[in-house]
């Protein structure tokens, strides 16, 4: 019995490794992907970014304008990012199981964060274009709109996982609703949930670039502008400066994580 | 004495199928010290739920204090809910909080919403929590978070919770399943104190029978969500504890009569 057991799982992993390669096969078949012309393209491409794209003295001056699209992009990804960790407690808060007033709601809260999440930010992005134009509100809301979905379903994971237990007791004792969730609810999950905030914070300014060459905004339409233009040079200096920004981003909300939690 | 809480043909079926509790009866004096044990999914944890309402029976009547508790409503519930103690097998304390934080939530029962959610507690309540504290020996404890106690000084936080609601009962969901023996004694020996000296009612849920045989003064024996025992502990015979746990003579570990 046991000798088949372990028998049965190795043909297991053997079924699911053969449908995989299966699959890859297939793909490259139907793509009339050139496996070799794909890996001897790489050393092509790195010899054309290092022969064109790097910033010069002259690019050096653009830098005050560049850094000036940055943070307004920088700045426009937070404010998505906590607008959204608001309206997003608010529906987590409504649609997990362990607080919900009642089913309903908690169906619709948690649809309304499904349908938010599962439209890409580029698609958003094109679809408000017409509602806004051109304009970094444009951007800021295709940010909102992924970064709430996002959170909300993040959020309800959150407070799912930190359990009914303290939930139960408060409620034992005569505590209004309310009052359940700000001295249970939200304590035990906060930590949790700003560590959630931060990634999205993260996200956001990776997104924002790509947001920017759609609507025409901040330092992705920089880059695009000087890209099209081809000006390499000050184009490499903008990406850059996104690195940059993202690592130092990346390494404040790291700190914050470790006090935090 | 005077009579506290009756249950009266209480039912409870979860979905269709599921029957918890079917037809329970059964009435506590004030101060008694009642424990419930019965077999894994008997329904002991749903009747004590259906006591303070945290599950709705489907059927009967429970009368606490002279009220009716079916009938009241959101209000009038949560002023009875501040008169019952819960206790939890796993504290169900909020972790990352203090202690003293979490003792001062007994208190959020009498609090209007505006001040629970901003948890605004007077100097006087302050004083009061440190009190309880002080009686559950967890001086040396007060301004740690829970989540670095023991587990036996957990459930003491959760019975210092309990206690500063100045319930008239307590109900005890299996308050010493998490833990060994000797935070065990230490437990039940506090209910026991908070029984005897305070007049406090305590209706206790738990799996040891002879914990139970030794700190109550009656017996509830639940079976498939049937009242199938109900008297003092010193009467009970080794046969009426099987029937309880529906095993045969001799199968289970337990010394019955004085011991
Ligand atoms: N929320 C629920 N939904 C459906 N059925 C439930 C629910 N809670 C309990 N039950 C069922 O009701 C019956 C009684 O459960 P209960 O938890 O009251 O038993 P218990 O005596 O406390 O058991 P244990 O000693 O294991 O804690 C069980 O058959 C259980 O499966
Ligand atoms: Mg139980």
């Amino acid at each position: 019995m046991k000798t088949d057991f372990f028998a049965k799982k190795r043909r297991q992993s053997l079924l699911i490794l053969f449908v995989l390669v299966l699959v890859c096969y297939g793909s490259i078949i139907l793509t009339d992907y050139d496996v070799a012309k794909g890996f001897t393209s790489f050393p092509m491409a790195i010899d054309w970014g290092l022969s064109n794209f790097y910033p010069t003295e002259a690019s050096l001056a653009k830098l005050p304008e560049i850094l000036a699209e940055l943070l307004q992009t920088v700045l426009v990804s937070i404010a998505a990012a906590t607008v959204a960790a608001v309206c997003a407690m608010l529906f987590a808060i409504f649609g997990s199981s362990i607080t919900k007033v009642n089913n309903f709601m908690s169906t619709i809260s948690r649809g309304i964060a499904t349908l938010f999440r599962n439209i890409d930010v580029a698609a958003w992005a094109m679809i408000l274009l017409f509602s806004f134009g051109q304009s970094a509100l444009t951007g800021y809301f295709a940010l909102f709109f992924v970064s709430f979905g996002f959170l909300t379903r993040a959020f309800i994971e959150t407070i799912d996982e930190v359990g009914s237990g303290s939930v139960e007791a408060l409620t034992a004792t005569g505590a209004s609703y309310f009052t359940v969730v700000f001295q249970s609810v939200i304590p035990s999950s906060l930590p949790q949930m700003i560590s959630w905030v931060l990634f999205m914070v993260e996200t956001n300014i990776r997104s924002a670039t790509l947001v920017g060459i759609l609507t025409g905004t901040g330092i992705g339409f920089l880059f695009d502008l000087y890209y099209k233009s081809l000006n390499y040079n000050v184009a490499s200096l903008i990406v850059i400066t996104i690195v940059g920004a993202i690592l130092l981003i990346e390494y404040i909300s790291n700190y914050v994580r470790r006090v935090i939690l | 004495m005077k009579t506290l809480l009756e249950v009266k043909n209480v039912s409870k079926q979860y979905g269709t199928d599921t029957v918890a509790l079917s037809d329970v009866n059964f009435s506590v004096k004030e101060g008694e010290f009642v424990s419930v044990i019965g077999p894994s999914g008997a329904g002991k944890s749903t009747l004590l739920r259906c006591i303070n309402r945290m599950i709705e029976a489907s059927n009967g009547e429970i009368i606490f204090d002279n009220v009716n508790v079916q009938g009241l409503r959101k209000k009038e519930l949560r002023r009875l809910r501040t008169k019952i103690g819960m206790i939890f097998q796993h504290y169900n304390l909020v972790m990352r909080m203090s202690v003293i934080e979490n003792v001062l939530h007994g208190l959020l029962g009498y609090k209007s919403t505006f001040s629970g959610v901003l948890g605004l507690y007077s100097e006087e309540e302050k004083k009061k929590a440190l009190q309880v504290l002080t009686i559950l020996g967890l001086q040396e404890q007060v301004y740690k978070r829970c989540d670095q106690l023991s587990g036996g000084q957990k459930q003491r936080v959760g019975i210092a919770r309990a206690l500063i609601q100045n319930p008239k009962m307590l109900l005890c969901d299996e308050p010493i399943a998490s833990l060994d023996p000797n935070a065990s004694k230490i437990i039940m020996d506090y209910l026991k104190k908070i029984s005897s000296s305070m007049g406090i009612t305590v209706l206790v849920n738990l799996h040891q029978v002879d914990v139970a045989l030794k700190y109550s003064d009656r017996i509830i024996g639940v079976s498939k969500g049937k009242i199938v025992y109900d008297g003092s502990p010193k009467k009970i015979s080794e046969e009426e504890i099987n029937t309880i746990y529906g095993s045969e003579a001799g199968e289970l570990m337990i010394e019955v009569g004085g011991k």
